[in-house]
C-alpha cells in the first residue's frame, strides 16, 4: 500500500486543520457548481422586494416616509442584506445537513474525517458564514441600485461594518447548523413557515427598531431574534442617519446570540452524530 | 504524539455492551473479541444480531455503554479523532457523497484526510483504475450501479491507505458475479497487509472469504473460530433439506425419531435436517414424508449455516 498509505500523519493541530481545509474545499466546489442556483436564491427576494416597494410604488405615486427625512428604499438596504445573509444560513447550512442526516445519511461518512466531530459541525458554520458574506457583497448593489430615489449610505466606520458583518455571517451559520440539526426531511416545510418568515418579517427589516415604540410588548419580544441585531447593526454601519441601537447594544447581543448558538448547536450535532 | 501500537491487536473488544437509549434489551451484550492484523475477520449473525452496532462502536460512531475497544491499540472512546486516521469504514447503505463526482468522492476523501491538492488527484485517478471506474470518474454516486457505487466506496475507504478496513455487509443486494469480484477485492487488500472485518449473513461469504469467523446472536458471540474448526462443531455429518407443502408437527416428530436424526427444523419452505451420515437414512427419510406432498429433496456438507441452527435452533435467514 505505498502508493496510499500514511497521509493522515503528524501532529493533531496539523491533521485537524488539514480536515478542516478539506471539508470546507469539498463545500466550496459544489458551491461553485450550483453557483447560479446560488445567486438566483439569493437576490430573487431583495430584486423583488426593491422593485416593488422602492421603483414600483414610487413611480405609482405610493410612497413611504415612515421615518421623517429616511426614505424607504433606504431604510430597506440593511434590512435585506440582514435577511439575505441570515437566508444563507439556512439554505448553506440547515437545507443541506437535514438531508445529509435523514436521507443519504452522507453524514456518517464526513465525520469519518480524522478530526473530533466537533470540528465538523464548526466547519458547517465557518462554510455558512463565508456564503453568507458573498450573499451580502452580491445583495448590497442589488439593493443600492434598483430603487426610484436615491438611497443614501454612508459607511461612518469600516471596522463597525466588518465587525457587523463577520458576527452576522457567524450568527448565520450556527443559527443553520442549529436548525439542520433540529429538523428531520418531511419538516422542511415548517422550517418556512415556522422560522424563516417570522424572523424576516419581524426581524427590523422592513422598519427600524425604534419605530415599534407605540408596541411595547413586541419591541421587546422580537428582541430573542437574531435578525434585529443584524438589521439594527447593519444600519448603524451604513445608514446611520436611520435610527438605530447604539453599537454596544447590538455588538454584545450578537456576540451572546453568537456564543450561545454555537454553545446549542455543537452539542446537538454531536448528539446526533453518535448514537 | 499518540500513535497506532505496532504490536497491538487490530481490534480487541472486551465486555463491550451497547444499549440504545430507550430500549430494554442491549443491542450488543458483552462481546469479548479479538482480530489479528492482517486478517479477514467475518462477523456472522441474522439481521439485528448487533453487528453494525458493534462496528458502530470499533468506528466511534456509537458510544458503548460499557466494556472496552481498542482499535490498533488505540481507545475508541477516548482518543476517536485519533482511531480515525487508522480505519476505513464501507457502512450498510451507501454514504457516498451525492453532491459529488466518483472522481471528486475520492479526491475530497484524500483531502480530509491531508493530501494536497495534486496528491489528491492523482490518489484517486490511480485509485479510479484499480477499481475499474475509470469509465465513470464524472458521474454522479446516483448514476452508478450497486456494485460500482460498492467499489466506490470500497475504494475512497481504502483512499487514506488505513491499517484496518471495516466492511458492513459488502456485498448485499450485489449480483452473484459483482460478489465474486467483490471477494477477491477484499482478499487483495488482505494480501497488502490490511485487516479486514466484515459483516455478513451470507454462509458462503463468511466461510469462503474469512480467516476466521464469529456467530453473533442477540448481541451475543457465541463462537469464534476458523470456518473449518467451526463446522467440526456439528456432530452432524449431513444435512438433508426437504421441501413439503406444509409442515405438521407430527412430520417433525417422525423424523426426529428416525435413529441417526439430531435435529429437524421447520424452515420457510420446509423441513432441514441434520443427521449421522448412515446409510438408508435417506430412504427412511423420504418414507417419513409420504403423504405430506414432498416435492424436493436435496443433500449436503454442512455449512457454517448448520452450525448455526445447531446453536441457536433456528435458521440464519428467515
Ligand atoms: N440507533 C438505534 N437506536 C435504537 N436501537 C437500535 C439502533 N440501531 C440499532 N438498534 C437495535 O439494535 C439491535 C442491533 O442492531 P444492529 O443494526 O447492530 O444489527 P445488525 O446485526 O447489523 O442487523 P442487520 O443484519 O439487520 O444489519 C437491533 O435490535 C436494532 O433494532
Ligand atoms: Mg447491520
Amino acid at each position: 500500500m505505498t502508493d496510499t498509505a500514511d497521509i493522515a500523519t503528524g501532529g493533531r493541530v496539523g491533521v485537524y486543520s488539514r480536515a478542516f481545509i478539506g471539508l470546507l474545499a469539498r463545500d466550496t466546489r459544489v458551491l461553485r457548481r450550483d453557483f447560479i442556483a446560488f445567486l438566483l436564491r439569493t437576490v430573487m427576494n431583495p430584486i423583488l422586494f426593491t422593485f416593488v416597494f422602492a421603483f414600483v410604488f414610487p413611480k405609482i405615486g405610493e410612497q413611504f416616509h415612515p421615518v421623517g427625512r429616511a426614505d424607504f428604499a433606504t431604510i430597506l438596504v440593511p434590512g435585506l442584506i440582514a435577511v439575505a445573509m441570515i437566508f444563507q444560513g439556512i439554505a448553506a447550512v440547515a437545507l443541506p445537513l437535514v438531508n445529509e442526516f435523514g436521507r443519504t445519511r452522507e453524514i456518517e461518512d464526513r465525520v469519518m474525517a480524522p478530526l473530533p466531530v466537533a470540528g465538523v459541525a464548526l466547519e458547517k458554520i465557518v462554510f455558512g458564514a463565508m456564503q453568507s458574506i458573498v450573499a451580502a457583497l452580491v445583495v448590497f448593489p442589488v439593493v443600492a441600485v434598483i430603487p426610484a430615489t436615491p438611497v443614501t449610505i454612508q459607511v461612518a466606520s469600516w471596522p463597525l461594518l466588518v465587525g457587523v458583518l463577520l458576527l452576522a455571517a457567524l450568527i448565520s451559520g450556527a443559527f443553520g447548523l442549529a436548525i439542520g440539526t433540529l429538523f428531520r426531511p418531511q419538516q422542511v416545510p415548517l422550517i418556512f413557515s415556522i422560522i424563516v418568515i417570522p424572523i424576516t418579517f419581524l426581524g427590523c427589516v422592513y422598519y427600524p427598531w425604534e419605530l415599534l415604540s407605540p408596541l411595547p410588548v413586541l419591541r421587546y419580544a422580537v428582541l430573542v431574534n437574531p435578525v434585529v441585531y443584524i438589521s439594527e447593526g447593519l444600519r448603524a454601519a451604513l445608514t446611520p442617519e436611520v435610527p438605530h441601537m447604539p453599537p454596544v447594544v447590538f455588538l454584545g447581543a450578537m456576540a451572546g446570540m453568537l456564543i450561545l448558538l454555537i454553545a446549542i448547536a455543537i452539542p446537538l450535532f454531536v448528539r446526533r452524530v453518535k448514537s | 504524539m499518540v500513535s497506532a501500537n505496532n504490536s497491538a491487536p487490530a481490534i480487541l473488544i472486551e465486555q463491550l455492551v451497547k444499549r440504545y437509549v430507550g430500549s430494554k434489551v442491549p443491542a450488543v451484550d458483552g462481546i469479548d473479541l479479538e482480530v489479528h492484523r492482517g486478517e479477514i475477520f467475518g462477523l456472522l449473525g441474522p439481521n439485528g444480531a448487533g453487528k453494525t452496532t458493534s462496528i458502530g462502536v470499533c468506528t466511534t460512531r456509537v458510544n458503548a455503554t460499557s466494556g472496552r475497544v481498542r482499535v490498533v491499540g488505540v481507545d475508541v472512546a477516548a482518543a476517536p479523532a485519533l482511531v480515525k486516521r487508522f480505519i476505513g469504514v464501507v457502512t450498510q447503505y451507501s454514504t457516498l457523497d451525492r453532491s459529488l463526482t466518483a472522481f471528486e468522492n475520492l479526491v475530497f476523501h484524500a483531502r480530509y484526510f491531508g493530501a494536497g491538492r495534486r496528491e489528491a488527484r492523482r490518489r484517486a485517478q490511480s485509485l479510479l483504475e484499480r477499481f475499474q471506474l475509470a469509465d465513470s470518474a464524472r458521474r454522479m454516486p446516483d448514476q452508478l450501479s450497486g456494485g460500482m457505487a460498492q467499489r466506490l466506496q470500497i475504494a475512497r475507504a481504502i483512499g487514506h491507505g488505513p491499517l484496518v478496513l471495516f466492511l458492513d455487509e459488502p456485498t448485499a443486494g450485489l449480483d452473484p458475479q459483482s460478489r465474486l469480484s467483490l471477494w477477491d477485492l477484499v482478499r487483495e487488500l488482505r494480501e497488502e497487509g490490511t485487516t479486514i472485518l466484515l459483516t455478513t449473513h451470507n454462509m458462503a461469504e463468511a466461510d469462503e472469504l474469512s480467516d476466521r469467523v464469529a456467530i453473533i446472536d442477540h448481541g451475543r458471540i457465541l463462537v469464534c473460530d476458523t470456518p473449518a474448526q467451526l463446522k467440526q462443531l456439528t456432530p452432524a455429518a449431513t444435512e438433508i433439506h426437504l421441501v413439503v407443502r406444509q409442515v405438521p408437527t407430527q412430520l417433525l416428530a417422525a423424523l426426529r425419531a428416525l435413529p441417526g436424526v439430531d435435529s429437524a427444523v421447520a424452515e420457510g419452505d420446509g423441513i432441514r435436517i441434520l443427521a449421522a451420515d448412515r446409510g438408508g437414512l435417506l430412504q427412511e427419510v423420504v418414507e417419513a414424508a409420504h403423504g405430506h406432498e414432498l416435492r424436493h429433496v436435496s443433500i449436503q456438507q454442512p455449512t457454517l449455516e448448520t452450525v448455526f441452527i445447531k446453536l441457536t435452533g433456528r435458521a440464519l435467514r428467515d
